[in-house]
């Protein structure tokens, strides 16, 4: 292919830098009038679309209670094992609940496999990303940490149910 | 002998087998869901069609015989699309409700649903809905809608338990099973039909919703609960017991065991009230102390005492390896011959099936390596009736609480100078004990079952004890077993710190200057066969997973360590 131009041939007027000088000046000119991309961080926070992986978190419902009916699928299919789930029976039409939820966020790898996977939507990957600790401990997070009321994840369902 | 083709494979029968029975035999399943090997035949979930030569229609491979030179395929095409049909039509009003049913991971309709059908229904239907969340008994809850009326467990109440308490009611896609008028399902034997039910339309009530099957590890094991040792698997998740369910033994079990094994065997496992660690008394308050204070505490303080001062109750809850250590350190090494063992009997207990009048694993075997008086020496009750008069002054017991099975023998045991007990949990006995060690349970050790027929048989350590490593020591693990760190609660919990008793045993003998060579529990245990005729010539590998019958003659005892 072009191996043996990239090596050594080249122009003239490559070989004397002027003009290639000249072109890349004009390209920072012309980009210094553009419209800004960088957002500040952390002054300003970036939003991230519905296609985001953040952290996963779990879905709660309008009545307070979590989607989750803990049949452990996420956890199976999690390749760090980073979710621990523990079932436990209750009077609801569902049976089952999970009494205890937590994710190791040091574990988790952000893959969305347990997203994917949850036969109830019931784990979802939000637009969080900012996430760090100082103790082993801190990044175990509970159902207190992960229940998310509906509302903030709804466009991420949404863009699920469209792409899935 | 006579012989047919099935898809191929020349299968030899013998008059009368089924065309299943005969496969099986030869190791090829053929799809079923209603059939068992221990039940009458029903035919009734109609997967098992397969097509004969020279038959104008399929037939089902439960209930035809055999005959000389058949031809059978269970995998032409119309065998097979007989069977995705069947599939697609058990399917039609299943709930598929896998991520909250228990059954799911071992459930025969799952399997069957990725092996056999076709993947999808056409039914759009509304499906029939049936009560969910039915208590069938006090231990089996039942759910309507999962049912594929295959009735195993109607016939197991039937045929098994003998005692007919589930029936079928309504017809078409209407039928459920119910109990009788006034009925529910409590025979000894009613959990045995949530393991036969291919679905999760029966599920333990212990065990509902505690685990995924997934999660757990399982080790071949055998029941705790009385002298007939039916054989068990353990299932286990970090390091907790959580389950326990009989393993195929023709000669002793059979496919079955009791609910009170199952149920009542391996709660003490888990319990907050083990003892972890071992323990002295300091003012009517035991103490946790190191082993080696223990130990060598336990050895200056038994010294104070004649052979004649110090009596010893075996244990028919231990294992031979223990019981043998145990007569060892009684006869050899202490010189007494007041060595016995409590009998734990239940007359209300047994039964004309598995269970048996005698509540205690390992009697026979505790009779056989010889912890059993010398010659001269005391019984259990002249050993109870020697301390009420003052002769015995201590008192050595392996394993066993025996004042909760008889609140008397208390004030008999207050009245000892010294008591040393091996125990997995605190007890009435240990209120009583100086010394208290730490015994690992069933479920975490090695060693030898002898029941009532005289079969030994091998338990393994399922969960572990502090000393023991899941992988180093070779014990079942499961997924989280082997990816778990010691960061992570789910793969580090209830470890506590006890041993196998004849490790503990071995440690005071050292004490005593005896130079020991043991370091598994088989090496006892060839010490065992190479010492006791009636184990002669057996080792684990021999014993295996399905027992030894031994060849029982009268006992011998005495061997010099
Ligand atoms: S995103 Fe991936 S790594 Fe993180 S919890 Fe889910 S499955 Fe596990
Ligand atoms: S897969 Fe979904 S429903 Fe199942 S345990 Fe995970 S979050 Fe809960
Ligand atoms: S409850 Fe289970 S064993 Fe009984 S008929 Fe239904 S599917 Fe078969
Ligand atoms: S019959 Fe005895 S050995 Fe069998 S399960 Fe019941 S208690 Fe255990």
């Amino acid at each position: 292919m072009n191996l043996r131009r990239r090596k050594k041939d080249l122009t003239f007027w490559e070989r004397i830098y002027i003009p290639e000088i000249i072109k890349g000046l004009a390209l920072t000119l012309r980009t210094m009038f553009k419209p800004k991309f960088t957002v500040e961080y952390p002054e300003v926070k970036f939003i991230p679309p519905a296609s985001y992986r953040g952290r996963p978190v779990l879905v709660m419902e309008e009545n307070g209670k979590e989607r989750c009916v803990a049949c452990g699928l996420c956890a199976r299919v999690c390749p760090p094992l980073a979710i621990e789930v523990q079932a436990a029976e209750t009077q609801d039409e569902k049976e089952r609940y999970p009494v205890k939820f937590e994710i190791n966020m040091i574990r988790c790898i952000f893959c969305g496999f347990c997203e994917e996977v949850c036969p109830e939507e019931a784990i979802v990957m939000s637009k969080d990303y900012e996430l760090s600790f100082s103790s082993r401990e801190e990044a175990l997070y509970g159902k207190d940490k992960l229940l998310t009321p509906i509302k903030q994840v709804q466009d991420r369902i949404d863009f699920l149910r469209h792409y899935k | 002998m006579p012989k047919f083709v099935l898809d191929g494979i020349e299968i030899e029968f013998t008059q009368g087998q089924t065309i299943m029975e005969a496969a099986k035999a030869k190791g090829i399943t053929i799809p079923h869901f209603c059939w068992h090997p221990e039940l009458s035949i029903s035919g009734n979930c109609r997967v098992c069609l397969v097509e004969v030569e020279k038959m104008p229609k399929l037939v089902i491979a439960c209930s035809t015989l055999a005959s000389d030179g058949m031809v059978v395929f269970a995998d032409s095409d119309k065998a097979v699309s007989a069977r995705n049909a069947v599939m697609e039509f058990l399917l039609i009003n299943h709930p598929l409700d896998c991520p909250i049913c228990d059954e799911a991971g071992e459930c025969k309709l799952q399997d069957y649903a990725y092996s056999h059908s076709t993947g999808e229904s056409r039914f759009v239907e509304e499906k029939v809905h049936k009560p969910k969340r039915v208590p069938l008994g006090p231990r089996v809850m039942f759910d309507a809608e999962r049912c594929i009326s295959c009735s195993r467990c109607i016939r197991f109440c039937d045929e098994i338990a003998k005692d007919p308490e589930l029936t079928f009611v309504k017809r078409g896609d209407r039928v459920t099973i119910e109990t009788y008028p006034g009925r529910e399902l409590d025979n000894p034997y009613s959990m045995n039909v949530v393991d036969i039910c291919p679905v999760g339309a029966l599920t333990s009530r212990d065990f509902r919703f505690k685990a995924r099957v997934w999660e757990l590890s399982s080790t071949k094991s055998v029941c705790y609960g009385c002298a007939r040792g039916c054989n068990t698997e353990i299932w286990v998740r970090n390091n907790e017991v959580l389950r326990l369910t009989p393993r195929y033994n023709k000669d002793v079990n059979s496919y079955w065991m009791c609910d009170h094994g199952r149920i009542n065997t391996f709660k003490f496992v888990n319990d907050p009230s083990r003892v972890d660690g071992p323990f002295m008394r300091h003012n009517d308050n035991l103490i946790r102390a190191g082993w080696d204070e223990a130990l060598s505490k336990a050895v200056s303080v038994l010294k104070h005492y004649t052979k004649e001062e110090i009596g010893f109750i075996a244990s028919p809850y231990a294992t031979c390896e223990d019981n043998f250590l145990f007569a060892q350190f009684a006869k050899n090494v202490i010189g007494s011959k007041h060595i016995d063992f409590m009998r734990h009997y239940d007359h209300s207990f047994g039964d004309d099936f598995l269970k048996q009048d005698d509540i205690s694993p390992n009697s026979k075997g505790v009779e056989l390596v010889g912890a059993v008086p010398g010659k001269g020496g005391l019984n259990f009750d002249g050993i109870m009736a020697a301390i009420k008069s003052g002769r015995i002054k201590a008192l050595y017991i392996l394993e066993d609480d025996i004042v909760s099975a008889n609140p008397e023998f208390g004030k008999i045991l207050s009245k000892l100078d010294l008591l040393i007990v091996h125990a997995t949990n605190f007890n009435k006995t240990t209120d009583l004990a100086e010394f208290v060690f730490p015994a690992s349970t069933y479920t975490a050790r090695n060693g030898i079952f002898v029941n009532f027929q005289g079969r030994a048989q091998r338990i393994r350590p399922a969960a572990s004890t502090i000393e023991q490593d899941r992988s180093l020591d070779g014990m079942s693990l499961s997924r989280l077993d082997k990816f778990g760190t010691q960061y992570d609660s789910w793969a580090t919990g209830n470890k506590r710190d006890a041993r196998s008793s004849w490790k503990i045993l071995q440690a005071l003998m050292q004490l005593y200057g005896i130079k020991q060579k043991y370091s598994l529990a088989e090496d006892v245990f060839l010490d065992i066969a190479k010492n006791i005729k009636t184990f002669h010539g057996l080792n684990y590998e021999i014993i295996g997973d399905q027992g030894s019958l031994l060849n029982l003659v009268v006992p011998e005892t005495a061997v010099k360590v």
